[in-house]
């Protein structure tokens, strides 16, 4: 045990997690400035930034919580439409991009996070793994009701209908936004690397901010120690739904970032598969482990185009990968993960987590 | 040790330190029990604690002691009795109101936030003293600055009681055992309890750190002007610094009284010798 001036680890650990988001940023620029990027890879450049925040924004959940949650998409695709929709909504009154697509993420995060305390308040407050059915069916019915929405815009405003999109009654002037299941189209690409880069280091700044702060540390001692975080005056409900608004707002600007770079969104894209893999990159890059976190997501985002070969066992070989790091890891969290996970399965009783000895 | 306190019986048959006559006592207990599944684990449990008083809480393993403090502080929700804490009633609080009401608490099994830091532990003890909002922290406004310097100040204050200042920094998982009980302590005592108690302090800590942490639970209770009640097999620990002390067997108080009382009552030697093993 080594004497470091208390929080000096720290800080240098923090400022080594930005740097090598800056860096990675300004080699992309340079070779893509000197031709040498191909163009598929350019094209994962703003989904690489938006899985970046859906990890990290998850590990918040996962490491730093310690909850289980398995709807994280539900999150993105709720910013990624709110987000589409305000992008259009404002297409007439503002005309800078960038300032559209700010209000598309505040709105995204916005949006998220209420549903992230709709979705909480039940499922944090029980003791107990509710949260990871309770986000396995969110991010289910999320996908299926936006599968069916309709919405356009017409001179008087924004119109919402479940049916088809005549009955929207836009008439001539009006634009259709969304159409069930073929999602949002004509979408404006307001998204870029750069607000992607920045998006991701805001991310960060929150979460380790937050994580080395009174309510951070509050959240930490609810995930070691329940009984122990009570004793101490620390309210369990308060800082279990303090983290997992946080997280679902980042996922929910994550989303309206991811949906901003493309022309046509569907909602299939932020299904179960989603949710699952970005809690891949979670585990991979270590549960509680930003930095790692962010490396994983973007190795992962980019292996697929590397070895498009693959690319059809990509799932495949993302779940073997997964099953061999949580057999042969030794970290004490994912032990922690893999027993709850099992015995979530078993539909084991639920632990007697009160004082016994 | 000390001088011997003494000791002035007042109404329900407890007895409390002459100096601490006069004022509410911090704790009075009365009828309090407990059923598990229809075993009695702690039944008509009555005590009362003077505001200054170190209060002992012996009884053979499986008595109900431990059961007793997970009741004071609601972990378990009492089925019968009453806890007065400070003169008001606790029915019905949390755990987490009943800490912030006054009373706090270290485990048998200790119960660390192992992945962090010591200063980081005492600081969560401190939750409640320097407070700011999470916004204040994301955003890192002076209220932050200023609540963090005064956390970790006040955290290593704390800390140079047990002379652990140095280990701040330190995995409160990798401590030795004897020092993560002291953390413990520490950590409760950052709540600012006007009743701490203690589950086996000693317990894993040889002879010589047995003695230091009796004068540190003394020096405690002086710096901070607080009631301390504790269980603990140690009984050289118990008779020298417990003022009041009170018997569990089988859920049931058998004895109360001074340390001399209770080392000459024929009850507790009874069923201390009933168990096997010296409990
Ligand atoms: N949560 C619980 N459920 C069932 N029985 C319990 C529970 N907690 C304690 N007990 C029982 O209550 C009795 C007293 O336990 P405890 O208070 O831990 O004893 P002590 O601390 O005096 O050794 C024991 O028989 C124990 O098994
Ligand atoms: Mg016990």
């Amino acid at each position: 045990m080594k004497m470091t001036k208390p929080g000096q680890k720290r800080l240098i650990s923090n400022a080594i997690t930005y740097a090598i988001v800056i860096v990675a940023y300004v080699l992309i620029q340079i070779l893509d400035g000197s031709g040498n990027l191909t163009s598929s890879l350019r094209g994962q450049l703003v989904p690489i930034c938006a899985y970046i925040v859906m990890a990290v924004s998850l590990n918040l959940t996962v490491g730093v919580l310690g909850e289980l949650s398995l709807g994280h998409a539900g999150f993105m695709s709720l910013g990624a439409f709110s987000g589409v929709i305000v992008s259009l909504g404002l297409r007439d009154t503002v005309s800078a991009g960038p300032l559209r697509l700010l209000a598309a993420l505040l709105v995204g995060a916005v949006i998220a996070g209420l549903f992230g305390f709709i979705v909480g308040v039940p499922a944090l407050r029980l003791r107990g793994d509710y949260l990871a059915i309770v986000t396995l069916a969110f991010g289910e019915i999320i996908k299926n009701v936006i599968n069916t929405l309709y919405v356009g815009i017409g001179p008087d405003g924004l119109r919402i209908s479940m049916s088809d999109q005549a009955s929207l009654g836009l008439g001539e002037s009006g634009t259709v936004i969304m159409r069930g299941p073929m999602g949002a189209v004509g979408v404006d690409k307001l998204a870029s690397f750069g607000a992607g880069v920045i998006l991701v280091l805001i991310t960060l700044a929150i979460v380790l901010n937050l994580v080395h702060s009174r309510s951070g540390r509050a959240i930490m001692a609810v995930r070691d120690n329940r009984i122990a975080a009570e004793s101490v005056g620390i309210s369990i409900t308060r800082y279990k739904l303090t983290a997992f608004i946080i997280s679902a707002a980042l996922a929910g600007a994550a989303g309206a970032l991811y949906a901003l770079n493309y022309s046509t969104v569907v909602a299939r894209k932020f299904d179960f598969n989603t949710s699952i893999l970005v809690l891949v990159f979670v585990v991979l890059g270590g549960i509680g482990n930003i930095r790692g976190s962010i490396i994983a997501a973007a190795v992962l985002t980019v292996l697929p185009e590397l070895l498009r070969a693959f690319n059809d066992y990509r799932m495949l070989a993302y779940a073997v990968i997964l099953i061999l790091v949580m057999l042969t890891s030794n970290n004490d969290r994912l032990k922690q993960l893999r027993w709850r996970i099992r015995s979530y399965f078993q539909h084991s009783s639920r632990r007697q987590e009160a004082e016994h000895e | 040790m000390n001088n011997p306190a003494k000791m002035v019986p007042v109404p329900s048959r407890a007895i409390i330190p002459e100096r601490d006559l006069g004022v509410t006592p911090i704790l009075e207990v009365s009828h309090l029990g407990i059923n598990f599944g229809g075993l009695n684990a702690v039944e008509d449990f009555n005590i009362i604690v003077g505001r200054t008083e170190i209060a002992g809480l012996i009884g053979p393993n499986g008595a109900g002691k431990t059961t007793v403090f997970n009741l004071l502080t609601k972990v378990y929700q009492p089925t019968r009795g009453a806890i007065l804490l400070d003169g008001k009633d606790t029915a019905g609080m949390s755990t987490m109101q009943i800490n912030q009401a006054g009373i706090a608490r270290t485990f048998q099994n200790i119960r660390l936030f192992q992945a962090l830091s010591v200063e980081d532990n005492v600081k969560i003890g401190l939750h409640n003293q320097f407070k700011y909002s999470t916004l204040s922290g994301i955003l890192r406004l002076p209220r932050y600055w200023d609540a963090e310097r005064k956390a970790r100040e006040q955290a290593l204050e704390l800390l140079s009681i047990f002379n652990m200042e140095r280990m701040a920094s330190y995995k409160a998982g990798s401590l030795p055992y004897g020092a993560q009980r002291r953390l413990e302590i520490v950590r409760a005592l950052a709540t600012r309890p006007s009743l701490l108690l203690l589950d086996e302090p000693a317990a894993g800590m040889n002879p010589s750190e047995t003695e230091a942490l009796m004068a540190n639970i003394i020096k405690i209770r002086d710096m901070f002007q607080i009631a301390i009640m504790l269980i603990e097999h140690d009984m050289r620990l118990v008779m020298g610094i417990c003022e009041g002390i009170a018997v569990l067997n089988y859920g049931k108080i058998i004895a109360k009284g001074t340390p001399e009382e209770i080392q000459a009552n024929p009850a507790v030697i009874e069923a201390y010798l009933g168990q096997k093993k010296e409990a």
